[in-house]
């Protein structure tokens, strides 16, 4: 069994009237790379705001790595990096300034010149913090997230604001990330973005957990299924196919023959009718995404943005 | 971290902060380069070297001097603390340092030694001037000075401390600091120095943090050491408006 990393219970955290965490629960298993995906609003930072000790929750428990983030403070925040939503540095600090402090503060620090070379940084360090550009701000940030080499790293909306190449470089950067070991906890409220990184993704709305699962599995949830569309070499009946356990329906239109299911849909229906002679020509594998799955579940749109805009 | 490791943090930060201080030297400029270049402008007045009858036996040079030390003082304390701490809120670098093994309570110590330490040479750039170039006494009592002076940066600094602590941006803090030093110095008699002052003015100078600052320098130079009320005037600045800093401190 996976060493578990990140433990979540019940959370719940209201400011005042406004409730903007209700009821999360998950656990992220150590290695993995864990999205919290939803809208404005939803309750995304107030998690992990509770979860890394900024904040004391209403209610809840929480362990990183076994221990609590309010108790255990120093201990969490030594193991864990953060990267924070919003959060800049003075205009007049150099960016070798600014790191030098930071590593002081943690008993094992990564090494600058390694750092600042997998987060393109190298060659930075004498200019000033107000010189940088937005994508090299948002590097520096999630430079001093890692380096004090955390086992966790929590990034929130690491790529909002950010131009699709630069967005496209920290998705590099997460995986690179997480090949080096540490567990991460991704907010986000893009969807490209959670489907291309993500193990597993919480689908989180008005401050509850609606959905968790893989970004496919998500996917399939909210279609019912995937969909397979194909043009059959030669005629067959129906039901060979809706006999199988994995069809869950099949429609014909025109030569074309669509058959929904779920599973492993596309080897059970071509290895079913090549048994009975049949090839299936240009077929089309339809997956619905994660957009699809977050409107089916929660009855709203993630974000009206499209990739590159920025809040 | 162990201690050695707490130490090096804590001077990475007043580091930081006294390149930050140096880059913007607002501080700087108001802080130091106004009251020595008063004290210099007012040294070379011919009438502000006369002896008023009513300045008990001060020239108007002497009487300027401490209130000069004490302008530079409350400039640091309301406006050159205040400001970055402010706007280290806004822009959220104290919600980064929450997230780090360091306290972020540290910042503001940092600052405070940075404002400190700056008043400090403030101070005795001011009084060195007046000693070596416009033949002032030297002080009767260093040591009463030196306290005098301690009291009046602690208790300034947690006025400017509560300035910080609920000035919603850079901005507003400096609006606030500004707001508070302008009737302050004017009791610290910058426009009618303290012998000038009628009775009731002097009355409530004394219980004013800069005309308490005042009053105590005064005493420090010209008779020996200062009596105890000024002192303790300051010192309950010190400490109330200390605890309502800690009390109230925002952090984001």
């Amino acid at each position: 069994m996976s060493i578990v990393a990140v433990e979540i219970a019940h959370l719940r955290k209201a400011y005042g009237p406004l409730v903007a965490v209700d009821d999360v629960s998950f656990s992220v298993a150590e290695g993995e790379i864990f999205g919290i995906l939803g809208p404005n609003g939803a309750g995304k930072t107030t998690t992990v705001e509770c979860a890394v000790g900024l904040r004391t929750p209403d209610s809840g428990t929480i362990r990183l790595l076994g221990l609590d983030p309010r108790a255990d403070r120093e201990r969490v925040h030594e193991i864990v990096g953060v990267q924070l939503q919003a959060s800049a540095l003075p205009d007049r600090l150099r960016v070798g300034e600014i790191l030098d402090m930071y590593r002081s503060f943690y008993r094992d620090p990564a090494d600058l010149g390694d750092l600042m070379r997998v987060l393109g940084l190298a060659g930075k360090r004498g200019a000033y913090y107000k010189s940088l550009s937005g994508g090299q701000r948002q590097r520096l940030s999630v430079a001093l997230a890692l380096i004090g080499r955390p086992k966790i790293a929590v990034l929130d909306e690491m790529t909002t604001g950010l131009d699709p190449g630069a967005r496209r470089d920290a998705w590099d950067l997460i995986e690179a990330i997480r090949a080096s070991g540490v567990t991460i906890v991704l907010v986000t409220h893009f969807m490209e973005e959670a489907e291309r990184l993500c193990d597993r993704v919480a689908l989180v709305d008005n401050g509850r957990v609606v959905a968790l699962d893989t970004p496919a599995g998500l996917a399939e949830r909210a279609r019912g299924g995937k969909t397979v569309l194909f043009r059959p070499s030669a005629p067959f009946d129906d039901r060979l196919l809706t006999g199988l356990p994995e069809v869950t329906g099949l429609e014909r239109a025109g030569q074309r023959v669509v058959v929904t299911g779920t599973g492993e849909l596309v080897n059970a229906v071509i290895l079913t009718l090549a048994a009975a002679g049949v090839t299936a020509l240009d077929v089309r594998l339809d997956s619905s995404s994660l957009e699809d799955a977050f409107v089916r579940l929660t009855g709203k749109h993630l974000t009206e943005e499209k990739e590159g805009a920025s809040t | 971290m162990n201690t050695a490791a707490r130490r090096v943090a804590f001077g990475k930060i007043v580091g930081n902060e006294a390149r930050l201080t140096w880059r913007r030297p607002v501080g700087l400029v108001g802080g130091v380069g106004i009251p020595v270049l008063l004290v210099v402008i007012f040294g070379e007045l011919p009438a502000f070297a006369k002896h008023p009858g009513s300045f008990g036996g001060l020239s108007v040079f002497a009487a300027y001097v401490p209130v000069l030390a004490a302008f530079g003082i409350g400039l640091l304390a309301l406006l050159g603390l205040p400001m970055p701490l402010a706007s280290y809120r806004e822009i959220g670098v104290l919600r980064r340092l929450s997230t780090t093994p360091v306290p972020r309570s540290w910042l503001l110590a940092a600052q405070g030694v940075i404002q400190a330490g700056i008043a400090v040479a403030e101070v005795v750039i001011v009084i060195v001037v007046s000693v070596a170039a416009f033949g002032q006494a030297a002080p009767k009592s260093p040591a009463g000075l030196a306290l005098a002076v301690a009291v009046t940066i602690a208790g300034l600094l947690s006025i400017g401390l509560l300035i910080a602590a609920v000035a919603r941006s850079a901005n507003a803090a400096s609006v606030t600091g500004q707001l508070v030093f302008f009737p302050l110095i004017f009791f610290a008699g910058l426009w009618f120095p303290r012998p000038l002052m009628p009775a009731v003015l002097l009355d409530i100078s004394d219980y004013t943090p800069l005309g308490a600052a005042v009053q105590a320098m005064q005493d420090a130079m010209r008779t020996g050491f200062p009596p105890a009320a000024p002192l303790l005037v300051l010192a309950g600045y010190a400490v109330v408006f200390g605890f309502l800093a800690w009390r109230f401190f925002r952090w984001e």
